[in-house]
């Protein structure tokens, strides 16, 4: 069983849509396992000024979404990559055991974005 | 807010009719039926009356009923006890047909078997569900003992040609064995005009209750049990007959005969009425299974860019119970092995759902999940990764 806490940030998901201009983009999943997870990040001064998602998934991949979101926005980038995946889980008052398959997934793709950024802004 | 079930091919609920029935029986009448005081008598008597009402209902004698636990009881009692019973002469040299698409119940049953050393043969099915019967003949072998085909899918609602089956059966004397489950209370089942020798029964999906049901077996079919003890049910199914239930089944069995023409109408206008809504206001969506040839209260559906769990979740919370056709679990997102048989695209696999109809439904509430639908689908669709949006 959910959370009410997973409930709700499922059926009212916040930082949804895509940053037109993004400064790192990443993505994870595949249309395989059925969940598919992009996150856009926009960077002022090594701080996530905003970090939006878009998800295609399960219950899980949608409101681990939108909670790395929320965790994530208003971070430096050093203190985003220090997020773990128990945080995300803790921040949504726990997940059923057998549905942690997708909850690293949002995780994974915030870190890519990241990786993306660092990718342009290397030189 | 007011709650709407739609998943009535998972469970019903039990009937004020049958519970009515049954209620005796768990308090006065007690007994046990094979007691041979005035309480066992209670509990004998009752335990004929719904033996009676259950044969009546699907056109049998009524020693050709053996009452089980339910469906997938019967299933295995029905393939197993036909091997078992072939084993004390052949081995285990014997050999099985079934479908792709069969319940876990046959299917799990089938690979057990397999797994101990018997042969089995899974037929495909069209893009509709229907068994391909060029490959159905094909697979026959001399050893083939039991052909098991349900008599309709639980996820896809499409009807099997069973009356075509038996035929096939019968001319190389192969025993014929159909899951009924789906299609005992929404058509007509009768076991002589569908030609088979032995059809399983559950109680829970025709308003009666959880824990009972049976199987029939047509007269002069040898079986062995598998469950070992007292001599109950012709010594098929032995153990302490669960009187409750099996009065309740009776009574269930009893009802849908009577609303079988009233019934299966009423959900077959609700049916067409919400597939029509949906295909009128959705795009990117597509109905699994038989257009025709299907159970009147089914309604598979796929939806490009929305995924099955979440459109699940999100009609939950508008108080409509509806069913998803994949399981998301901790190691990988199972896909249904009915429609990845029958040939889903990838785009459409991950976001099905399963509306089964019962008859308490109405037009009101067809009107509010086509709505609730909708509003859910363009949801997810708005949030998905990949969609056009």
């Amino acid at each position: 069983m959910y959370s009410r806490k997973v409930i709700e940030e499922f059926t009212n998901p916040k930082n949804v849509g895509v940053i037109e201009d993004a400064d790192g983009v990443g993505e994870t999943g595949s249309t395989v396992d059925g969940d598919i997870i992009t996150i856009y990040i926009k960077v002022n001064d090594d701080v996530l000024e905003d970090v939006k998602f878009k998800t295609f998934g399960c219950v899980v991949a949608i409101s681990t979404s939108t909670m790395v979101t929320q965790l994530a926005k208003g971070k430096t980038i050093d203190e985003a990559l220090k997020l773990t995946n128990k945080d995300v889980i803790d921040a949504l008052g726990g997940l059923p055991e057998d549905k942690t398959r997708c909850s690293g997934f949002a995780l994974v793709a915030l870190h890519k974005a990241i990786e993306d950024y660092r990718g342009k802004t290397a030189d | 807010m007011k709650r709407i079930y739609m998943d009535h091919s998972a469970t019903t609920p039990v009937d004020p009719l049958v519970v009515d029935s049954m209620l005796p029986y768990f308090t006065e009448k007690f007994g046990n039926a094979s007691s041979l005081h005035s309480f066992g008598q209670e509990a004998s008597e009752a335990l004929s009356t719904a033996r009676q009402q259950l044969a009546e209902s699907i056109g049998a004698k009524t020693d050709e009923i053996i009452f089980t636990s339910g469906g997938t009881e019967s299933d295995n009692l029905a393939i197993r006890g036909v091997l078992e019973k072939k084993n004390s002469g052949k081995g285990k040299d014997q050999h099985i047909i079934t479908s792709l698409i069969e319940h876990p119940a046959v299917l799990s049953t089938c690979s057990f078997l397999e797994s101990i050393g018997y042969d089995v043969t899974y037929v495909p099915v069209d893009s509709e569900g229907i068994l391909d019967m060029d490959e159905f003949e094909n697979s026959i072998q001399d050893n083939t003992s039991i052909i098991s085909i349900m008599h309709a899918n639980n996820e896809i609602g499409t009807i099997q040609p069973i009356r075509e089956i038996s035929k096939i059966a019968k001319e190389n004397d192969i025993y014929l064995h159909t899951d009924a489950v789906q299609t005992f209370g929404k058509i007509p089942v009768n076991v002589d005009d569908l030609g088979v020798d032995m059809l399983a029964i559950s109680s829970h999906k025709i308003h009666g209750p959880k824990g009972a049901g049976a199987l029939y077996v047509r007269e002069g079919t040898d079986l062995e049990p598998f469950i070992f003890g007292g001599g109950h049910e012709q010594g098929l199914r032995p153990g302490t007959e669960n009187i409750p239930g099996i009065v309740g089944l009776g009574k269930a069995a009893s009802l849908a005969k009577e609303r079988l023409g009233n019934d299966p109408e009423h959900m077959l206008k609700l049916r067409d009425s919400l597939i029509s809504k949906i295909f009128d206001s959705i795009e990117d969506v597509q109905l699994n299974g038989h257009s025709e040839k299907r159970l009147p209260n089914n309604v598979n559906l796929s939806f490009k860019y929305a995924e099955g769990e979440s459109l699940q979740m999100l009609l939950d919370v508008k108080g409509i119970a509806v069913s998803t056709a994949s399981a998301c679990s901790s190691k990988s997102k199972k896909e249904s092995h009915v429609l990845t048989s029958i040939g889903v695209d990838t785009d459409y696999i991950h976001g099905t759902i399963r509306i089964s109809l019962g008859k308490d439904n109405t037009m009101e509430e067809i009107d509010y999940v086509a709505q609730s639908l909708k509003e859910s689908v363009d949801k997810l669709r708005e949030m998905s990764a990949i969609s056009k949006c």
